[in-house]
């Protein structure tokens, strides 16, 4: 019986549930000392002076140091890193742990108290004294494109780089001249805080004798830490040992090298003694990075029959203060897709990323893709208004392959899409959904004058996992590849092991991983382990990202089965003197030809294996068999999301009555991990759309830093929702996965928006920020009424 | 997120928890749920010397027949109030805004003198006090006094409890069957109000807005209004009159004081059926 398809419970999760799954902060070693922060409370300021003089002499206190002590202590060879420098000329100013004489971002390190506990560390921290010379802030991105002060007293413009994609300039200029429609619209995408349910944490402990030192992070990505780490400090990378623990959720707020990892591991180092710091929740809002923080404009040229013609997209994209791991990257993550599932002739993409002196923006659930379909899926349905045709005739028009099955399709965004198959997604959408019941029902509270207006918004997207053809990188500047390694073992029992090189934060690769080994190998799934996440005993790897575990990492483990049952098949011969050629694998059993009474199980092989006593000339004992998977292409998975809404004209609130989603993320693996990933996802662009977004004040401020003024939805402000899944094998992989994990968040903010905004049509409104908060939707429906009530 | 440091003393009656506050004058600190007291302390806001403990005076968490009025002790929490029978009976507009406080943890943790004495306007429990006419008893160094609601709440995060006076019990009176209403307009189940709107209407209609100023406030216009035989529409329209109301994120002074004359609208009419 196959493993793979089933919904089988998932391994992990009695551990967690019980509260033994151990985070860093479960973690206690002898001798440990705690940093505590001293953040800058302006987001633009140069430091006249420190005095640390009370907090040192605190109780509790081992040691203060400020900036100029940590940067005079030589710690560091080089500043923290950025992983994607995106144009050759891109400004990137040296970013190091802590404020170098001048803070660019509130939050920024000006000082580190390492104290016997966490509370001494915090109390001390309040006491050193930083006197500030503040300087003129850049507090939006409008702030920074003015350019009339600079994030850095050293920029000349707050201008990072220029990056353009277009394939075809003329041919993008005569769609727009030879349009019947033209749509001409501006989105912003707000600044996300990523709010895991865990919090970042780190621990580094050096080993008593010195040399090596093991960090333990709550990090996704524990194998790019450990490379970057030996980068930046110049301990050497063999003395480096990272083990993410259990990781309580990351959403790419954990996809980063950040101060504090730098700073517990170098102090560790130095002083001999563990180091480690837990963020509070405050906190993160300052020194964990933000997500999205986009300016979009999109324009559309069309025929009379609303077919596309050509897409032209500009972004001015956030950086914040400074360049992460991959910050110039993101908005780029999304540039192929401003096309979206739509067969688009001409297409152009430019984006500008400027310097702001907030929080830097990196990598958060979808990362550029959200954007991207937010911006089509918006911008089609104001087509559709425009042509005079419903949101779903837009969309069929304009479907690729018209919305028929394809495969290995180029688009004019310069890739070539794995698979698809649009059509029947927005069929099954809305035959789930009872569009036509949802059409009448709202044109009924029109006609009746009900001050409750139903609205109803679609969205059809395609994004991009899978991530990466190391080559499609290289190509993009970035500076790692998009490989994923496996090793699979057989033990001497018959028991295996599995190493991976992808690093679970919840996502269940544990389950998923035995799944398709269970089906490989002909074991049962129980019999399965799953190592990862610790780079001493899975060395290689480049972690779990843009929705690649299981297309790139998933993939890898089923090649590294497949060699381990060519070498059993090569030993299952020798043992029953057959031919190779003539040898059957099924269901674990290996067997002749023709001869089914004879067969031999892969476990008794795994142990001749081992006891090698009796191989084949010149084989090797052992059934271990490794894999590296650099995939040919990306997977490009897609679906149809509905989303329905109840607005209440007097108070502006609106209400997600129903939502409806049909996904197609390939084979499914694991269907019930699959409706979790959608299911988290959803609520997450819901969230974008409905209720979250990071507030700035002009002197660059967050206004809601913490859980009771930074809305993240919880279940009861979600209704059931209804999926459905659709399977289009994608070609880029020999297992037809896509990835999933990112698909819900890509979907929902564009059709919560577009849900909104029908609504709100029949008083003129045509757009609406996002969060669409009650005091926006309510201000809109005042202002369409044309004035106050 | 880390408070700063503190003494705890466990106050093993109301006298004792009276004789600490006297020790330690403004340097202490009562803590009864600790669910609006130790968020400040967290964010630092709140910084005490000593924490005064009465979360364990059981014999301060009663609600009992007064005969005219409930009588609710000082320490009765959230989750009692929302499951009395009593209540449902005779007070059921407290009864249901209790049970409209945050989430069922809140609610089994927080007490009804904590949420009164914190003073909070975005409160709701003080909304429902006020519009119901009640007063509470404090009790200091020198004896017991009975404050009426109305001269309960003084100002933001301010009330005419002394710094040596424990608040003691509360009294309801009996509602008689009189038509009320709340209406508490957030966005998320276990969100503060953003407006909200106690009604109780009968012999001496009650009307009370949250958030809608530095303290728990009511609206008297709206009262008096109704007093003289206005409509719902035409009561609520004075509803935002003499208020000064919050701006945040949620809402600025216009935003809400619409919604205070949608809620009061809506609240008189189901008050009213
Ligand atoms: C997540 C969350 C959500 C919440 N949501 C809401 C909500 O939606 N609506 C709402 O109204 N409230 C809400 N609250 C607040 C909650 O109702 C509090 O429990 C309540 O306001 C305070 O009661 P407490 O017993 O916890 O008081 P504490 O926090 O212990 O004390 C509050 C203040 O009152 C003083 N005090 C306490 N008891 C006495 C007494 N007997 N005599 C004199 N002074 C006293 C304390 O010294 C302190 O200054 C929420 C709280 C949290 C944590």
């Amino acid at each position: 019986m196959s493993s793979v398809g089933t919904p089988m419970l998932r391994k992990e999760d009695p551990k967690l549930l019980t509260g033994e799954g151990k985070y860093v902060d479960d973690i206690q070693v002898a001798g440990q000392l705690w940093m505590g922060m001293v953040r800058s409370p302006y987001a633009h300021a140069t430091i006249n002076s420190v005095d640390a003089s009370a907090a040192a002499e605190a109780p509790g206190v081992h040691a203060v140091y400020t900036a100029t002590d940590l940067l005079g202590m030589g710690l560091w060879i080089g500043p923290l890193p950025c992983a994607w420098p995106v144009t050759p000329d891109m400004v990137n100013p040296p970013h190091f742990p802590v404020a170098d004489g001048e803070v660019h971002h509130v939050g920024e390190i000006v000082a580190v108290v390492l104290a016997d506990d966490r509370y001494r560390a915090a109390d001390a921290a309040e006491l050193v004294v930083v006197d500030y010379e503040p300087l003129p802030v850049v507090a939006s991105v409008a702030d920074a494109v003015a350019d009339a002060s600079m994030v850095h007293s050293s920029l000349e413009s707050n201008k990072a780089y220029h990056w353009p994609l277009i394939p075809d300039p003329d041919a993008l200029e005569a769609a727009f001249a030879n349009a019947t429609h033209h749509v001409d619209a501006s989105f912003v995408q707000q600044r996300m805080i990523p709010s895991a349910m865990e919090p970042r944490g780190v621990l580094a402990v050096p080993s008593p004798h010195g040399g090596d030192i093991t960090l333990y992070s709550a990090t996704q990505v524990p194998h790019i830490l450990k490379v970057m780490v030996a980068a930046t400090t110049g301990i050497p990378e063999s003395k480096i040992r990272v083990i993410a623990p259990a990781v309580g959720g990351g959403f790419g707020a954990k996809l980063n090298v950040n101060p504090d990892e730098l700073l517990a591991v170098t102090l560790a180092n130095k002083l001999g003694r563990p180091v480690r710091w837990t963020e509070t929740r405050s906190e993160a809002a300052f020194s964990t990075h933000q997500g999205r923080g986009q300016n979009q404009r999109i324009e559309l040229a069309a025929d009379g029959d609303g077919k596309l013609l050509g897409v032209r997209v500009h972004l001015d994209a956030d950086m914040g203060a400074y360049m992460m791991l991959i910050t110039p990257g993101v908005p780029l993550l999304g540039s192929f897709l401003y096309t979206g599932v739509y067969a688009v002739p001409a297409f152009g993409f430019t984006c500008d990323g400027w310097f702001t002196n907030l929080t830097p923006t990196d990598a958060y659930r979808g990362a550029g893709r959200p954007e991207a379909s937010y911006a089509i899926e918006r911008a089609m349905d104001i087509l559709a208004s425009k042509v005079g045709i419903g949101p779903d005739e837009i969309r069929r028009r304009n479907y690729l392959a018209g919305g028929e099955h394809f495969e290995n399709l180029d688009v004019p965004s310069t890739l070539t899409f794995d698979s698809g198959h649009y059509g029947p997604s927005l069929d099954r959408a809305l035959e789930l959904a009872g569009y036509g019941d949802l059409r009448a029902e709202q044109q009924a509270r029109r006609d009746g004058g009900s001050t409750k207006q139903l609205g109803i918004g679609m969205c059809t997207y395609v994004e991009i996992c899978g991530l990466a053809p190391s080559r499609a990188l290289g190509g993009l500047g970035y500076g790692a590849g998009g490989w994923e390694h496996a090793t699979v073992r057989m033990l001497p029992t018959g028991k295996v092991e599995v190493v991976s090189g992808s690093t679970p934060h919840g996502q269940g690769h544990e389950t998923s991983w035995s799944q398709i080994v269970a089906d490989k190998l002909g074991v049962d799934p129980a019999d399965v382990e799953v190592l990862h996440s610790d780079t001493a005993i899975s060395p290689l790897g480049l972690d779990t990202y843009g929705s690649r575990s299981l297309a790139v990492g998933g993939v890898a483990i089923a090649n590294a089965c497949d060699k381990v049952v060519e070498k059993a098949k090569l030993i299952a011969a020798h043992s029953m003197e057959a031919s190779a050629d003539d040898m059957e694998f099924d269901g674990g059993m290996f067997s002749v030809a023709g001869s089914p009474d004879k067969a031999m199980a892969i476990q008794e092989i795994a142990f001749g294996a081992f006891t090698a006593h009796d191989l084949p000339d010149g084989m090797e004992p052992n059934l271990q068999e490794q894999t590296t998977w650099d995939p040919p292409n990306f997977a490009f998975p897609f679906g149809t999301h509905v989303a329905v809404v109840e607005i209440d004209e007097d108070t502006g609130n609106v209400e997600l009555q129903n939502y409806i989603a049909v996904d197609d993320c390939g084979v499914q693996v694991n269907p019930m991990i699959v409706a979790g990933q959608v299911h988290g996802g959803i609520a997450q662009g819901v969230g974008q759309a409905l209720w979250e977004g990071a507030n700035y004040d002009e002197d660059g401020n967050c206004t809601n830093p913490s859980f009771m003024d930074y809305l993240v939805p919880s279940p009861t402000e979600m209704p059931n929702f209804t999926l459905d899944f659709t399977v289009t094998p994608s070609t880029s992989n020999p297992l037809g996965v896509k990835g999933v994990g990112e698909a819900g968040t890509i979907g929902s903010a564009a059709a919560v928006i577009n849900a909104v905004c029908d609504g709100l049509s029949p008083y003129g409104v045509t757009d609406i920020e996002m969060p669409a908060t009650p005091q926006r939707v309510w201000r809109a429906i005042q202002d369409g009424k044309g004035g106050a009530s | 997120m880390i408070p700063a440091s503190f003494e705890y003393v466990e106050a093993a009656s109301a006298d004792a928890a009276i004789a600490a506050l006297t020790e330690h004058g403004d340097e202490a600190k009562l803590l009864a749920g600790g669910h609006s007291l130790i968020p400040l302390m967290r964010f630092r806001l709140a910084t005490p010397g000593v924490l005064v403990d009465i979360g364990r005076l059981d014999d301060l968490s009663y609600i009992n027949d007064g005969g005219d009025h409930i009588a609710i002790g000082a320490l009765t929490r959230h989750r009692a109030l929302e499951t009395s029978d009593m209540l449902a009976a005779e007070a059921p507009l407290l009864r249901h805004v209790a049970s409209q406080v945050g989430d069922p943890q809140v609610r089994h943790r927080g007490t009804l003198g904590g949420s009164l004495a914190h003073g909070d306007p975005a409160s709701d429990l003080p909304a429902a006090l006020l519009a119901m006419g009640g007063s509470v008893v404090a009790k200091g160094p020198g004896g017991e006094r009975v404050i009426t609601a109305d001269d309960f709440f003084t100002g933001f995060l301010e009330t005419a409890l002394g710094e040596d006076e424990l608040l003691t019990e509360i009294r309801i009176p009996k509602a008689g069957g009189a038509g009320w209403s709340y209406q508490k307009f957030n966005r998320r189940a276990q969100d503060w109000a953003i407006v909200g709107a106690a009604v109780q209407l009968g012999a001496n209609p009650g009307v009370a807005l949250v958030n809608m100023g530095p303290a728990p406030m009511r609206a008297g216009g709206v009262e008096a209004a109704i007093a003289s035989g206005s409509s719902a529409a035409d009561a609520a329209a004075v509803a935002a009159a003499g208020t000064e109301p919050p701006v945040d994120l949620n809402g600025d002074e216009a935003y809400r004081a619409h919604l205070a004359r949608v809620l009061v609208e809506r609240g008189l009419i189901e008050a009213q059926t």
